[in-house]
C-alpha cells in the first residue's frame, strides 16, 4: 500500500518519523519553526515539537551552520535548513573546512552526523544568486556526502538516511519539485529509507541511457516518453539520487546495455555531476561505447532571470530530445 | 590592555576562593604543566629546524597561562576547542607528548595518525575538540559544543579560544549573537598577545578600548584579564565558567599575554613588527613561568631545586617524545583513504553501496 504525497510532504513525514524515532534529531534553520518553513517543507513541525526540537535562528548561516557542526560531534544530530542552497557561500568556510575536514583530521576520532539541507535549482525566475546548483561542488570535497532526490518517495526515503548516517550529508532539494506528486510506500509497513549511494532505474530501456539526477530526471522521463513514441526510440532512465557516494556499478551497467549516453545535468557542465560522471564511463566502459558521451546541462552563464528564456538555459525535455537525436 | 596597564599594581588573586583552595601539589601541577609546554615547544622548535617536521610551527611559548589557567578548571562536562596555536591547551588537557610529538613528524602514532599536524591535535575523549586552521571558524564550533550540552541536558560550559585578530571575523560576531539569543553556555577566550601575524592590534582593530568589550553589542557580560598571572586566570575564568555551567550565560574573557616568537616559525619578519625592547620587556617583567615560579617558591610551595628538577623532567620528556616520533612509522598509501566516511572505515553494509572514492 502507499500514498500519493507531495515532495514536501514526503520530506516532512520523513523528518518527522526521524524526530519520533531519535529525541537527538533537531532541525535549525531560518523560519523553519514558528513561520512553519519558508517552504512549508517544517509546517506543523514546532506545534507537535515545541521549541527544543525546532529552532528559528537567526539569518547567520556561517554561526548557525558552524554550531549545528560543533553540536554535532558532541551527538546531536541536527538537520539545518539552507532557505536556498545558493546561500552555502556565507558559510562555505562552515561546509568545507569544518564538516568536511573534521574526522580527517582527528585521525577518525570525531564523527560529523549533521544534515543541510534546501532547495538548490533554477527555473523560478530569481536570477542569478539565487539560483546556484551546487552539488558537483561539495561532492568534490571528499568527506561529504551529497544526495539529490527526484521524486517524492526517495525524497522521504534519502532525508531519512541522511539523518541516520554519520557522516555530514547534503540534501539537494528543488522548489520545482515540492508541490509534485508521487507514490510514497505506508508508514504502516515499515520503516521507508533510501539507501546513499544506490542509483534507481526510473524507466527501462535499450537504444541509449538518460542519466540524470533531481529535476532532471522529470525531463528525462519526459524525453523518453517522446523518443518511444514519436521516434521509436527506447532510452533507459537512469536515476543518480546519490551524487556522493555514487552508485558507479549501475551506471556501468547500464551504458554496457545501450552502448550510448546522454547526461542530464541541472549543475553547470565546467566541473559538474555530468562531468564526473562522463569521465567514469569512459574510464570504465569505454569499449561499449558505440558514440561519444554527451550532456545537455544548464547553459554555461549565471542563471538568467527572464522568465521568457530561463527554462531554455537549464536541461528541459525539448533539449534533450534535440540531443539523442543527434545519434540516430 | 596595553604594557603600561600591566605594570600598574594589581590585586592579589591567590587569595580568590578558587585559588585559596589549592593545595601545595596542585600548585606545583600548575607550574609542571607551564614548563612541560614551553620545553616541548622549545623541542619540537628545535627539531623543526632540524628539517623533522613539515608545515607550520605556531609556537605558544610567552602564553603558556592560558591555556593551563583556564583548563586547570575543568570539570567533567567542560568541552575545550582552539585555533592552529593548540599545543598549549592539548598538553594542558592531558594529551601526551609522544602523540602531540609524532602527529607533528606526520607519524601514524600520532594523536590524528599524522592526519592533522600541528594545528590540529584532537582529543574528543578529553574534551578537546581541536585546534582549527581557519582564523575565527572554530567559533561556532564551540558554540555548537554549548548547543550539545544544553541539549543534551548536561551541565557544563565550552570553552572557546580565539586570537586578537581574530575577534574580527564575521563568523565570531555571528557566534556572540548566537551564544547570547540562545543563552548558551560558551567562554570565548580572547587570548590577546598584541599581534595576528605581524598586524598589531592598534592596526586591526577600529574601537581603541579593548576587545572584550564588544561583549556589550551582544548584551553579554565581559571581563579582562591579566595572563602573566596564572592566579588572576583562575580567578577571573572560574566566574566566567561557573556563570555558564549555572546560568548558561556566554561571556568574552580577554586574557592580555605576549608570544616570544614570530607567528609561526615560517615568520620571517618576526623581529620586524616589534622591538626587541618590548620582547625583552615581556620576557623578563611578565613572564607567566618566571613570575609563577618566583611566587611559588616565596610561598614556600616550591625550592628553587624542585623547580628545576620539573624543568629538567620536561625536558627529558621532550626529548624522549621527539625520539618516539623519529622511531614511529609513517603512514601507508593506504592510509590516505581512511578516516574520510564513516561506513568505509566500518565495514558496514552501506560501504559496499555506491563508490565513496575516485582514484584510478
Ligand atoms: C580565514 C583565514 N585568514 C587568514 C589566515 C592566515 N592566518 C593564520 S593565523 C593568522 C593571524 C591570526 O592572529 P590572531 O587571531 O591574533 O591569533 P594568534 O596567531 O595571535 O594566536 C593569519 C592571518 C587563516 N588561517 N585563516
Amino acid at each position: 500500500m502507499s500514498r500519493t504525497l507531495t515532495y514536501r510532504e514526503a520530506l516532512r513525514e520523513g523528518l518527522d518519523e526521524e524526530l519520533a524515532r531519535d529525541p537527538n534529531v533537531v532541525l535549525l534553520g531560518e523560519e523553519v519553526a514558528q513561520y512553519n518553513g519558508a517552504y512549508k517543507v517544517t509546517e506543523g513541525l514546532w506545534k507537535k515539537w515545541g521549541d527544543k526540537r525546532i529552532v528559528d535562528t537567526p539569518i547567520s548561516e556561517a554561526g548557525f551552520i558552524g554550531m549545528g557542526i560543533g553540536a554535532s560531534m558532541l551527538g546531536v544530530r541536527p538537520v539545518m535548513e539552507l532557505m536556498f542552497w545558493s546561500f552555502h557561500s556565507v558559510a562555505f568556510d562552515q561546509l568545507v573546512n569544518n564538516a568536511a575536514c573534521v574526522r580527517y583530521m582527528s585521525g577518525g576520532l570525531i564523527n560529523c552526523p549533521i544534515v543541510m539541507r534546501g532547495p538548490a535549482n533554477g527555473g523560478t525566475n530569481v536570477g542569478a544568486t539565487h539560483s546556484h546548483i551546487p552539488e558537483g561542488l561539495f561532492a568534490a570535497f571528499p568527506g561529504l556526502k551529497v544526495c539529490a532526490p527526484a521524486t517524492p518517495a526517495d525524497a522521504k526515503g534519502l532525508i531519512k538516511a541522511a539523518i541516520r548516517d554519520n557522516d555530514p550529508v547534503y540534501v539537494m532539494e528543488n522548489t520545482l519539485l515540492y508541490g509534485t506528486t508521487g507514490e510514497v510506500p505506508d508508514p504502516a509497513e515499515g520503516d521507508y529509507v533510501v539507501p546513499l549511494g544506490k542509483a534507481d532505474i526510473k524507466r527501462e530501456g535499450k537504444d541509449i541511457s538518460l542519466i540524470a539526477h533531481g529535476r532532471s530526471v522529470i525531463h528525462a522521463l519526459a524525453a523518453a516518453e517522446t523518443l518511444q513514441t514519436e521516434h521509436g526510440i527506447s532510452a533507459e532512465v537512469v536515476d543518480l539520487r546519490s551524487i556522493r557516494p555514487l552508485d558507479v556499478d549501475t551506471i556501468l551497467a547500464s551504458v554496457k546495455k545501450t552502448n550510448r549516453v546522454v547526461l542530464v545535468d541541472e549543475s553547470k557542465p565546467f566541473g559538474g555531476v555530468s562531468a564526473m560522471v562522463a569521465t567514469l564511463i569512459q574510464e570504465h566502459a569505454f569499449d561499449y561505447l558505440d558514440a561519444p558521451i554527451k550532456r545537455v546541462c544548464t547553459i554555461d552563464a549565471p542563471a538568467i532571470y527572464s522568465p521568457h528564456i530561463e527554462n531554455e538555459q537549464l536541461p528541459n525535455p525539448r533539449r534533450i530530445v534535440e540531443k539523442v537525436r543527434t545519434f540516430f | 590592555m596595553s604594557t603600561a596597564q600591566l605594570d600598574t599594581p594589581r590585586l592579589d588573586f591567590a587569595s580568590s576562593p578558587i585559588n585559596r583552595e589549592l593545595t601545595p601539589e596542585r600548585k606545583i601541577d600548575l607550574f609542571r604543566q607551564m614548563i612541560r609546554i614551553r620545553r616541548f615547544e622549545q623541542t619540537a622548535l628545535k627539531f623543526y629546524n632540524a628539517g623533522k617536521m613539515g608545515g607550520f610551527l605556531h609556537l605558544y611559548i610567552g602564553q603558556e597561562s592560558v591555556a593551563v589557567g583556564t583548563i586547570s578548571l575543568k570539570e567533567e562536562n567542560d568541552h575545550f576547542i582552539t585555533a592552529y596555536r593548540d599545543h598549549g591547551h592539548a598538553i594542558a588537557l592531558g594529551m601526551g607528548m609522544n602523540e602531540c610529538m609524532a602527529e607533528m613528524y606526520g607519524k601514524q602514532t600520532g594523536c590524528s595518525k599524522g592526519k592533522g599536524g600541528s594545528m590540529h591535535f584532537f582529543a574528543p575523549d578529553k574534551g578537546f575538540w581541536g585546534g582549527h586552521g581557519i582564523v575565527g571558524g572554530q567559533t561556532p564550533l564551540g558554540l555548537g559544543l554549548a548547543y550539545g550540552l544544553k541539549y543534551l541536558n548536561k551541565e557544563g560550559c565550552c570553552l572557546c579560544y580565539l586570537g586578537d585578530g581574530a575577534v574580527n571575523q564575521g563568523a565570531f560576531h555571528e557566534s556572540l549573537n548566537l551564544a547570547s539569543l540562545f543563552n548558551l553556555p560558551v567562554v570565548y577566550v580572547i587570548e590577546n598577545n598584541g599581534y595576528s601575524m605581524g598586524t598589531s592590534q592598534k592596526r586591526s582593530s577600529a574601537y581603541r578600548g579593548c576587545l572584550a568589550q564588544r561583549a556589550e553589542g551582544y548584551d553579554m557580560e565581559w571581563d579582562v584579564i591579566d595572563g602573566s598571572d596564572i592566579y588572576e586566570v583562575r580567578a577571573k575564568t572560574h566566574i566566567a565558567m561557573e556563570r555558564a555551567r549555572k546560568e548558561q550565560k556566554p561571556c568574552i574573557l580577554e586574557i592580555a599575554t605576549y608570544r616570544y616568537y614570530g607567528h609561526s616559525v615560517a615568520d620571517a619578519n618576526a623581529k620586524k613588527y616589534r622591538t626587541p625592547e618590548e620582547i625583552e620587556n615581556y620576557k623578563q617583567n611578565h613572564d607567566p613561568i618566571t613570575l609563577f615560579r618566583r611566587r611559588l617558591v616565596s610561598e614556600g610551595v616550591l625550592t628553587e631545586e624542585q623547580a628545576d628538577a620539573i624543568s629538567k623532567e620536561a625536558q627529558d620528556e621532550a626529548a624522549a617524545s621527539a625520539r618516539f616520533a623519529e622511531e614511529s612509522p609513517a603512514p601507508t598509501a593506504a592510509d590516505i583513504m581512511t578516516d574520510v566516511y564513516w561506513e568505509t572505515d566500518n565495514n558496514t553494509e552501506a560501504s559496499k553501496t555506491g563508490w565513496h572514492f575516485f582514484n584510478d
